[in-house]
């Protein structure tokens, strides 16, 4: 991180934050996995939509699905309002389907495996083992050792390598599976709602998405269920020019919950590399879904060289009353981020949450924030997003709040904070506020000085002074977001808290 | 990249309607603002710098008709001294103008300017307006610069003795105006330039206003009253060293107003003030829209919007702090909020901050609610009548815009305004 070294940080900016950024900002997963790849033909139309649909043994009516994406993405442009510049993406030049020839006869179980699939995730620190915890994360060692159990899915380009603890997620009635298997064994449910909460033509890569997902993971979680463990899908990019095109859905059925991890890594690569995945979650009465997200993908190298265009549409939609959804994620790699992980709040007194914490350092790009949509009454939402930039990145936070006519008596607390490091890079701010009732509270603020009073009053009272007051109010608020991710998370996640808001501009 | 169908052909229409003035040494700029027009075609409801606001009734080939609001109070301004200077449906008036010699400014008519040739005049017509246009289109104005039938130009050279008053009067219930005034504050001069009135049922303003090193210029402007005028004002600022613009504006009904500020600091020290209060009623949609551009080491910005809504009234504010890289030291302070009185009406926001400097402090904020149960119960406790106590914590929402104003005069006859819409509405 030579770009970082050299930066005269000013005042006020504390050594800790500069090292934690640029900790994270070494990257580690740059190995690519030795392995033999069956690609499909370079570039996308509708005999490769149909080609991947082949390959996933889909039913008809999926692969005229797909086809009818493909056909309404022909007609889409790609959008130009985000805050991210780089080169034309040539859509041709991709290929759409990369599976690791082992792959070609479906494991029946984890031991039929390949092993180089299992070393790679060994390596990645997932082992795909069922066991107790999660080996190869540091400091997991050191923490209680109470039976907590992740079930992973793991994604290698464009195929499921395997789910573990499946059976026993069966006994609980949890259904977690690739989504290949799920539009196999569960059609009626893929059907009903795949595409309901972010429809085929919602957006240009969305669309994409729609026509060629080749993998992605599913979850069913029945009425009353609490999901006995925590679900994980992991995404490796490894083939070379090939863009990975997950599919994920989430249901969680009246008065279910889970709580739901997602990794990505992908190797150190010349190349830009393409990853559209859409995450779809529908949440029903008195249910709640947790998603957390450490979003690792190579940022490119020092020079702007490389890295994943990481262009990703996630919703959820709140339908039942009292439905509850929190997003969580720590973004730290790709070279440009184009995110925004939103919630439509449908049912009276349900609720979104989003924290997020975005860093970026060399020449990297981020675009993220969130939609909360108030359509029900009494609905309540809060926005907490940090973001970092060093060296010569761009941040942006771009987010909307929208409390519709009908949403009466609803909630809304926004806050932003940038932090800059260095004189290069640049942190903006986007959000849009739209209020249609008088019964809803609005507040958006990113200033430092607008913390708890009654907590300020309290720490200056101790004799300390106002930022140091402000600071620790902060931080030990930012302490509670990165400790409500699940254990695993918040391993990775560690080296981030020591970001301290000093010197911070909103 | 070419215009879609559509806009080109409604730009082409409107265009089609109006006739280049015997423009003089205007011509140029005025020419150069055609093209820029052709180029970026007008507003349509597409464009996101437009999201909030349906630019249709601005860019019609007909201004929409407009009734005169019949009320028989004086001009707001009417108790002060000051230099008037009157524009019936966008035409000057020598009649109702007091003479226009005062000590320390120059007066002209922008005819006038257009033939004589001087210097100042031509090296700003047009310009602050172009350098306005990026990043953000702003074609209306650029329709202004080159179709302005009317306006002033004030040299401000030194500190005079009392405010210059632009008043627009209406009088034609389908009158369309263009006015594009400019005003140079010369190093060291200090103006006051006030403007109110409803102008006329359609109304298109621009002012470029630049600012030598030390100079200082307060505007405070009062939109008129007429319920069903339509109003799209530009007005661009660019600050040299040290220097200070403070800008205040109350709007009171009119059917659609868009006011945009472009603000940019190019001089080290310089600082900016912009403010707003509007209070809406019924059919009213109130449009601010700011762009602060920081190029300069430690200067200062605020803007500070309230809207108070009822009754269906729309607000919208978009406001931006652009802080380029180099601009260190800068103190950006953005605020906006809304309260709305009833469920009807809506508040419709974009604040946005861009910031390529690190040692920077700047921050916004922006709210949404409706009146404070605690403080109107806490009023009513003490005696208050629900009314009055509305209306007492309505006044103090609007206060921090209106203590923007520096002079207390002035800053009281707003109060006295927003009092009067209050009390006509109990």
């Amino acid at each position: 991180m030579a770009a970082l070294d050299q930066t005269q940080v000013k005042e006020g900016v504390d050594q800790e934050t500069v090292d934690a950024v640029r900790e994270v900002s070494t990257y580690k997963y740059g190995w690519e996995t030795d392995i033999e790849m069956e690609y499909a033909p370079k570039g996308v139309n509708p005999d490769i939509v149909k080609l991947i649909s082949e390959k996933n043994e889909e039913p008809e009516w999926m692969t005229e699905w797909r086809l009818a994406a493909f056909e309404r993405w022909t007609q889409m442009e790609e959008p130009k309002w985000a805050m991210v510049n780089y080169p034309e993406i040539d859509f041709q030049d991709q290929y759409y389907y990369a599976r690791p020839k082992s792959m070609e006869e479906k494991p029946k179980s984890l031991d039929e495996v390949d092993p180089k699939l299992l070393a790679t995730y060994e390596k990645l620190g997932i082992p795909l083992k069922e066991q107790m915890i999660l080996a190869g994360v540091e400091g997991a060692e050191n923490m209680p050792a109470e039976g907590r159990k992740v079930a992973v899915d793991a994604v290698f380009d464009s195929v499921s390598v395997g789910t573990t603890f499946q059976d026993e997620l069966k006994k609980a009635g949890v259904i977690f599976c690739s989504i290949s298997e799920a539009i196999k064994e569960h059609p009626e449910l893929v059907k009903k709602y795949l595409g309901s909460v972010v429809p085929v033509s919602d957006n240009f890569y969305a669309t994409l998405n729609s026509a060629v997902f080749s993998d992605g993971s599913f979850v069913y979680v029945p009425p009353g269920v609490r999901c006995p463990m925590e679900l994980s899908t992991y995404f490796r990019i490894n083939a070379e020019n090939t863009g990975q095109f997950e599919r994920t859905l989430i249901i969680a059925d009246k008065g279910s919950y889970v709580s739901y991890l997602e990794g990505c890594t992908a190797p150190q690569r010349d190349t830009a590399q393409l990853h559209a995945a859409v995450v779809e979650i529908i949440i029903e009465e008195d249910a709640e879904v947790k998603y957390s997200t450490v979003q690792n993908w190579f940022p490119g190298d020092e020079n702007g060289k490389g890295g994943i265009y990481n262009f990703v549409t996630k919703r959820a939609d709140c339908r039942g009353d009292r439905s509850k959804v929190m997003w969580t994620q720590v973004e730290t790699g790709s070279a440009v981020t184009w995110k925004y992980p939103s919630c439509i709040l449908r049912g009276d007194d349900s609720q979104g949450e989003f924290y997020s914490i975005a860093i970026a350092n060399n020449y990297q790009q981020a675009d993220t924030g969130t939609k909360m949509v108030h359509l029900g009454k009494n609905t309540k939402s809060r926005i907490v997003s940090k973001g970092i930039s060093a060296g010569k990145a761009q941040n942006t936070y771009r987010g909307l709040v929208s409390m519709h006519p009908k949403a009466k008596d609803s909630r809304n607390y926004t806050q932003c904070d940038s932090l800059l490091i260095g004189d290069k890079c640049g942190a903006h701010t986007v959000p849009y506020i739209e209020v249609r009732n008088n019964s809803s509270r609005v507040e958006h603020e990113a200033t430092t000085s607008k913390v708890d009073d009654d907590q300020l009053f309290y720490c200056r009272q101790r004799g300390m002074d106002e930022e140091e007051a402000v600071a620790l109010v902060v931080n030990g608020f930012c302490k509670d977001v990165l400790q409500a991710l699940p254990m695993e998370f918040a391993m990775e996640a560690q080296q981030l808290v020591a970001i301290s808001l000093e010197g911070s501009v909103g | 990249m070419a215009l879609p169908q559509a806009k080109q052909t409604a730009t082409e229409e409107r265009l089609a309607t109006l006739s280049l003035p015997d423009a003089g040494c205007t011509r140029k700029a005025r020419e150069a603002a055609i093209a820029r027009v052709r180029e970026m075609g007008l507003p349509g409801r597409r464009d996101e710098y437009w999201k909030y606001t349906r630019p249709d009734t601005l860019v019609s080939v007909e201004a929409p008709h407009a009734a005169l609001f019949d009320g028989e109070e004086p001009d707001i301004f009417h108790d002060f001294d000051r230099l008037q200077i009157v524009f019936i449906d966008g035409v000057f008036s020598p009649e109702q103008s007091d003479d226009l010699t005062l000590e320390g400014v120059s007066i002209d008519r922008l005819e006038d300017i257009c033939c004589k040739d001087i210097h100042w005049a031509k090296d700003l017509y047009g310009v602050l307006e172009t350098r306005g246009q990026v990043p953000v289109q702003r074609p209306l104005a650029a329709l202004n610069t080159a179709f302005a039938s009317d306006g002033v130009a004030i040299r401000v050279t030194g500190k005079p003795s009392k405010p210059i008053n632009l008043v627009y009067r209406h009088a034609s219930e389908d009158s369309d105006a263009i006015l594009h005034h400019i005003v140079r504050v010369e190093s060291d001069a200090e103006v006051t330039i006030l403007e109110n009135g409803p102008a006329a049922s359609r109304f298109n303003k621009c002012m470029e206003i630049d600012i030598a090193d030390n100079g200082t210029l307060h505007h405070i402007r009062a939109q008129g009253r007429d319920h069903q005028r339509r109003a799209a004002t530009h007005m661009f600022t660019r600050l040299g060293k040290e220097s200070v613009y403070k800008s205040f504006t109350l709007t009171v009904n009119g059917v659609l107003t868009r006011n945009e500020q472009v603000v940019e600091l190019t001089g080290d020290d310089a600082v900016a003030h912009v403010a707003g209060a509007c209070v809406g009623d019924g059919d009213f949609h109130h449009d601010d829209t700011v762009f602060v551009t920081h190029d300069a080491v430690n200067c200062e910005s605020r803007q500070v919007f309230k809207k108070v809504l009822r009754n269906g009234a729309t607000g919208v504010f978009q406001g931006k702090i652009l802080v380029k890289e180099g601009a260190q030291k800068t103190d950006g302070y953005q605020i906006s909020q809304s309260l709305l009185l009833d469920d009807d009406s809506q508040f419709l926001a974009k604040p946005e901050l861009e910031i390529y400097a690190d040692d920077v402090a700047c921050s916004h904020g922006s709210t949404s609610g409706a009146i404070d149960e605690t403080a109107l119960f806490y009023l009513r406790s003490r005696g208050v009548p629900v009314a009055d106590a509305t209306d007492m914590l309505t006044l103090a929402f609007l206060a921090e815009a209106v203590d923007e104003i520096e002079n207390e005069a002035l800053s009281e006859v707003i109060v006295e305004r927003l009092q009067g819409w209050l009390s006509r509405r109990r």
